[in-house]
């Protein structure tokens, strides 16, 4: 079946048993009911069961005004807006001529105030379309110097759109103007679809449209790509090592070199905004090494990578072993290789890796890689950046690891420092990722936006916490976070649990629940209550409240402060806290 | 195109766009017959007849072509 809507709409027919549930309303001011078919049905291709709230026909503002409408009471997750650049026309042309060159601001102003509403009267999270470009040319190309031409006040408003969703975690914008450059506007386009039934898109568009806005859905829950895994013989430079030798690979100037130059400059922009680099190559480790320390061509370097293996193992087991090492999700690894074979035995043997499927011009590598689309990002931060510093000190850490005698030796011999902070302005992106992005050390995995976080952190009704730790070989940043809700005037609700598993094993779990029982203390509180919620990646915490001590009753975990023997570990309390 | 090829092809995509495996195309049958043939459907066929016949259909042949008897004839001529 070729048709890629066809193929959703088999999709939406799956049996979602067991898939996450997300509930998702729909407002248009165009006809929405197409969108809404192919959002459940990519949903379901990502084990997501998408439901959805299909809001009549040209509805926003009633449903967004009206706290007690049917929007409201749909209580969903995360709302889709779409606007369509031929309603936007009908206005600009009611708008009087004189004062055109101030449609933009008044565009947009709505939006935002549109926006202020829904976050006003709901936690959904916002996902709100651009506009696609569209000319009426009128004034032919003469309208980019025109400032109250359609186009020229068009462009302002995706502009300012971009701008005010920067300014709100609360709205992602959904790129439609993307979508139809990439595939050009008579493909994006369907004049008898809108015509006659107000459908502002061809069904192919309305895919992509679709496909985007499950994008960002799964980066809300946290299911995002972090690690890309390349293959190196024909994948980062033309030709094989072990036989061209560093003179006769091509890389560079030489042959077909620039594409896999502004392939290797692609992912180390990947890297530079967290994403983790990593080799697995049939080759001699030292020879797999040669180009990255001695041809100048290259534009990554051995330290751009968080793990590099080259040996003749098959290539599932290494990416396992790296999976391993990096201490990252399966379903988080992207794995990049020219040869057909290797892609599908990794495919079969590794189901939730994502191959892309190549194409065999490597001139098209890098268009195609970019195509895919697999790295929406749902927040950005300084620490990402260093990422990469991060998992290198922690190989050094292994190395260490391994000349100690015992492991208490090697505990001690880190000289640990952790700072705990209640959640400032500082910390809450941070402390807003660590929410939506880890899965494993994680008791509840409750996701939380940014402006959540940042209201949580005002409230008198809970207790926060942000651990950063720090040792011999580097600043981890960052590492774990509590949550603690007032239930009454004994008990203390561990909203959330938090670390991340960069850290395991070092005696932090143990001593983030130290500092837990004393903020308890210090807050006159006399029983700690928490729960586990089990979700396929949360297991290793699942005997994490019996291991502290806690009593287990009906689901929940109860420990009563008078009980509790403070647990010791090898990490010193940074004491006045500033970092 | 002969006509029982265009037949052919038209009924193994109402079949999947409607996925019914029994439902058997004839000049006579129209929206009427097949239960889910809404205007939604219909734009979905719409769409899907164009990218299998390789043909674009205009406006107002979307609401007129609720029969499959007409459909093919329009179809033919477009080829």
């Amino acid at each position: 079946m070729a048709n890629r809507f066809l193929q959703i709409k088999k999709s939406k027919r799956r049996d979602r048993t067991g898939f996450k549930s997300v509930r998702m309303a729909v407002m248009g001011d165009c006809a929405t009911q197409h969108l809404a078919e192919v959002l459940e049905g990519v949903g379901a291709e990502h084990s997501l069961d998408i439901e959805v709230f299909d809001a009549d026909y040209d509805q926003i503002d009633a449903l967004v005004l009206d706290r007690a409408s049917e929007l409201y009471a749909f209580s969903a997750d995360c709302i889709l807006i779409q606007n369509c650049v031929e309603k936007l026309y009908d206005r600009y042309l009611e708008y009087p001529s004189e004062k055109r060159g101030l449609f933009c601001e008044e565009v947009v102003g709505l939006m935002r105030s549109r926006w202020k509403r829904i976050g006003d009267t709901s936690r959904a999270m916002i996902i709100q379309t651009n506009y696609p470009e569209m000319d009426d040319r009128v004034f032919g190309d003469f309208a980019n110097e025109v400032p109250g031409s359609f186009i020229s006040q068009l462009r302002r408003i995706n502009v300012g759109l971009m701008d005010a969703a920067a300014a709100s975690s609360k709205v992602r914008i959904l790129d439609v103007c993307q979508i139809q450059s990439t595939m050009g506007r008579d493909c994006f386009f369907d004049p008898k679809l809108y015509c006659t039934s107000k459908i502002p898109c061809s069904l192919e568009a309305l895919c992509s449209i679709g496909e985007s806005a499950i994008r960002t859905v799964r980066a809300m829950l946290g299911e995002m790509k972090k690690c890309v895994i390349v293959d190196l013989d024909n994948t980062m430079w033309g030709g094989v090592i072990g036989d061209d030798g560093l003179s006769g690979i091509e890389i560079g100037d030489l042959g077909i070199g620039a594409a896999f130059v502004s392939l290797q400059k692609w992912l180390k922009e990947l890297k530079g905004r967290g994403i983790l680099l990593a080799v697995c190559s049939k080759n001699d480790l030292e020879t797999a090494q040669e180009p990255f320390e001695k041809h100048d061509e290259m534009v990554l370097k051995l330290d751009d990578f968080a793990a590099f293996v080259a040996n003749w193992e098959d290539k599932a087991s290494n990416i396992k072993a790296i999976q391993k090492e990096l201490n990252i999700g399966m379903d988080s690894l992207v794995f990049i290789d020219d040869n057909p074979f290797e892609r599908n035995a990794v495919r079969s043997l590794l189901p939730d890796v994502v191959v892309p499927e190549l194409p065999d011009d490597p001139a098209c590598y890098l268009p195609y890689l970019q195509f895919c689309d697999l790295f929406t990002a749902n927040a950005y931060s300084i620490e990402d950046k260093n990422r990469t510093e991060l998992y290198a000190a922690e190989r050094s850490r292994r190395i260490a690891e391994s000349q100690y005698q015992s492991y208490e030796d090697y505990l001690e011999g880190l000289c640990m420092i952790a700072a705990v902070e209640p959640f400032d302005e500082m910390s809450i992106p941070r402390v807003a990722q660590l929410t939506q992005r880890s899965n494993q050390f994680n008791l509840r995995t409750i996701r939380y936006s940014e402006a959540e976080i940042s209201a949580i952190a005002a409230s008198d009704d809970y207790l926060t916490a942000a651990f950063t730790l720090s040792d011999r070989f580097g600043d981890h940043g960052l590492i774990a976070l509590v949550i603690l809700e007032k239930r009454g005037l004994d008990e203390l609700f561990i909203d959330s649990l938090i670390m991340s598993c960069r850290v395991l094993k070092r005696g932090m779990e143990e001593f983030v629940m130290n500092k837990i029982v004393d903020l308890a203390r210090e807050h006159g509180f006399g029983r700690l209550v928490g729960e586990y919620i089990e979700t396929k990646k949360n297991k290793m915490v699942a005997e994490l409240y019996n291991n502290m001590g806690f009593t287990q009753s009906d689901g929940t975990y109860e420990l009563l402060l008078a009980d509790y023997a403070e647990k010791s570990t090898y990490i010193q309390e940074e004491e006045n806290g500033d970092r | 195109m002969a006509t029982d090829e265009i037949y052919g092809k038209l009924n193994k995509i109402f079949r999947d766009v409607f996925d019914d495996d029994e439902i058997v195309l004839t000049a006579e049958t129209t929206a009427d017959d097949i239960e889910d043939w809404d205007s939604l459907a219909q734009i979905t066929l719409i769409t899907v007849i164009e990218d299998e016949f390789g043909i674009r259909f205009a406006a107002s042949e979307i609401s007129s072509l609720q029969n499959v008897g007409e459909m093919v004839e329009v179809i033919a001529k477009k080829q």
